[in-house]
């Protein structure tokens, strides 16, 4: 005979409604290592999306992520010349507001040279960028559709295909032009400012200054000599990818993330405590009963699966109903919710040591009754 | 009344609690023996000491000095003899509450069945003893109800199925009449004995309900820790 499931039984609503309640905290919890894991991700999503072996930036900079970096677009022909580089290409990043659709699009504008390093990894739906100017490729969380167009400074962008998981670190869906529309969105001043400009007789120049220069290298070619080469011109600076990954990790998300990281570990201390105080409570609840089973002989080994048993179905309901639910909405967050099934599985074997230690207490308070306290009223 | 074998022996048993000027001596140098099939009360005023000896026959309480033997073994001599006192409860008593104390979440059947599910029974079997027991108790037709539900007799005589099920030869009751009426209070009395008598028991019953004084064999009472008169 079960007595921890007889007792579930008899007051299930009772129980039901906890384990809701601890799977809404699992659910916030859950929620909020995926939030984590979601600003690393998306911080490192523009870095990876390149699959660059080295980034050449401005000298003295961290760019192009962390620090503005502005070099010549002709570093791209030096770099592309150097021993073990199989390709190189320039690239332009900025943030730029747009309307659509009656509604304000912050967009993190990428600008790539079409058939070189720099483009967006995987085209879900549609087609890579075709022509030199005026056309597209957008993440699909900007809401833009295949043949759909958009004003982008002085100029109207047809989309003609569609991406996923490409943002900058504080989240914003990317879209990919052509380096020479990235350029001219850029410098190109409105008509008014270029009238005015041309009065002055200053003569309209665009900028022919890139953010970086993405290379990948040949197979077996060596990254840290490339790097250690570029850096000894001295208005260059390198950086291997992974650098660059450890430098958005500890500078740009850095102060996000260890906010998070600090939410979370008190999150799961409150958790901790709640399940803590449910389970003891249950336990003090039932001490008249203990004592009687006690007194007609149960052995501690039925007392103690009695109460460690509906300490587990809790902590096993609560994050079975918090996984459910957070499955479920995670897609209706503003920003990515990344969960891994590492991570759930790590919260399960937290909350199994928090039920078990939890349930240590309660045990140790059913060990101390007297089954003397069973007889009399 | 022909006498059976000795269930319980009780000899020098006395029990104190705190040293010094705080002792409190709860017994002195109580015997008591009582035999298979005898039906007994012990009565006192309030602190005479009637449940500190129930407690100690029930290896609840360890006494202070004395010696306890219980269906033929000894199972305290100045120390317990026995580890697993619990077991022993298990097999040799039997206990009746003035509450019940059934357990909520167990019906009146799982109540009784517990018991022998504790005890190893195969569990169809303890369901036979148990429904065995509850028909014989007339409450048969309630076994699937849970106890918020059975009436103050009902419960009762759930309770005495559950301290019978395992065959014990000694069950001890503490105020077991206390919540019923007068007619009830004699026929649970009345039963308790037909089962003694039957299984080849002993009752001892701790009791201040005086309606049913005339249904034990023996009245034992106890003043200030001590036997006064048997």
């Amino acid at each position: 005979m079960n007595l921890a499931l007889k007792d579930i039984r008899h007051g299930l609503f009772r129980f039901v409604l906890t384990c809701f309640g601890l799977g809404l905290l699992m659910t916030v919890v859950l929620a909020m290592i995926g939030i984590y894991n979601g600003l690393v991700s998306d911080a490192l999503a523009v870095v990876k999306a390149p699959a660059a072996d080295v980034w050449v930036v401005e000298a003295g900079t961290k760019g192009p992520f962390a620090e503005a970096s502005n070099i010549p677009l002709t570093t791209r022909d030096a770099v592309v010349r150097m021993p073990g580089v199989a390709e190189a290409g320039a690239v332009n990043y900025q943030n730029v507001e747009a309307s659509h659709a009656g509604q304000t699009l912050r967009l993190y504008v990428i600008g790539y040279e079409p058939g070189r390093p720099g483009g967006p990894r995987a085209i879900a739906e549609g087609r890579s960028i075709g022509a030199s100017h005026f056309e597209l490729v957008a993440d699909r969380k900007t809401g833009l559709l295949p043949g759909e167009t958009i004003r982008l400074g002085r100029n109207r962008f047809t989309v003609v295909g569609l991406v996923e998981g490409a943002m900058n670190a504080g989240g914003d869906p990317a879209v990919y032009v052509t380096l020479s529309d990235a350029m001219a969105l850029q410098t190109e001043l409105d008509p008014a400012a270029q009238r005015v400009q041309a009065a002055r007789g200053a003569v309209s120049v665009k900028s022919a200054s890139v953010a970086a220069v993405i290379a990948r290298m040949a197979p077996g070619a060596d990254v840290d000599l490339l790097a250690a080469t570029v850096r000894q011109w001295k208005h260059l600076a390198a950086l291997t990818q992974a650098e660059q990954e450890e430098i958005l990790l500890s500078s740009v998300v850095d102060l996000a993330r260890r906010q998070i990281g600090l939410f979370l570990g008190i999150l799961l201390s409150v958790s901790a405590v709640v399940i803590a105080l449910i389970i003891y409570t249950m336990t003090m609840e039932k001490l008249k009963q203990i004592a009687t089973l006690k007194l007609i002989g149960a052995p501690d080994r039925t007392i103690v699966g009695l109460i460690v048993q509906q300490a587990l179905i809790l902590g096993a309901s609560g994050w079975g109903i918090g996984l459910v639910l957070i499955l479920t909405v995670k897609d209706y967050f503003p920003r990515r919710v990344v969960l891994e099934p590492f991570n759930a599985m790590v919260l399960a074997a937290i909350i199994a040591a928090v039920c078990l230690l939890s349930s240590a207490l309660g045990v140790r308070a059913a060990m101390k009754v007297d089954p003397a306290t069973a007889l009399g009223s | 009344m022909a006498l059976g074998d000795i269930l319980i022996e009780v000899a020098g048993v006395a029990k104190h609690f705190g040293e010094g000027e705080t002792r409190v001596d709860a017994l002195r140098s109580v015997d008591l023996t009582v035999h298979a099939g005898e039906v007994i009360a012990m009565l006192g005023p309030s602190g005479s000491g009637k449940t500190t000896l129930l407690n100690i026959i029930g290896c609840i309480l360890a006494p202070s000095e004395g010696r306890v033997v219980l269906d033929g073994e000894p199972v305290f001599d100045g120390r317990w003899l026995r580890r697993d006192l619990r077991r022993l409860r298990l097999d040799k008593i039997g206990f009746i509450f003035q509450a019940h104390n059934l357990l909520p979440f167990l019906t009146a059947q799982e109540n009784v069945s517990v018991v022998l599910d504790l005890a190893g029974w195969p569990a169809d079997d303890g369901r036979a003893r148990a429904r065995e027991l509850l028909d014989y108790l007339e409450v048969g037709h309630r076994a699937t109800v849970k106890p918020a539900l059975l009436s103050g007799g009902e419960a009762q005589r759930v309770a005495i199925a559950r301290a019978l099920a395992n065959r014990p030869r000694i069950i001890l009751a503490d105020e077991p009449t206390a919540a019923l009426d007068g007619a009830r209070a004699g026929l649970v009395m009345d039963l308790l004995r037909k089962l003694a008598l039957e299984q080849e028991a002993c009752i001892v019953t701790v009791t201040h309900d005086e309606k049913i004084f005339d249904r034990f064999d023996r009245l034992v009472h106890l003043r200030d820790g001590r036997l006064a008169n048997a």
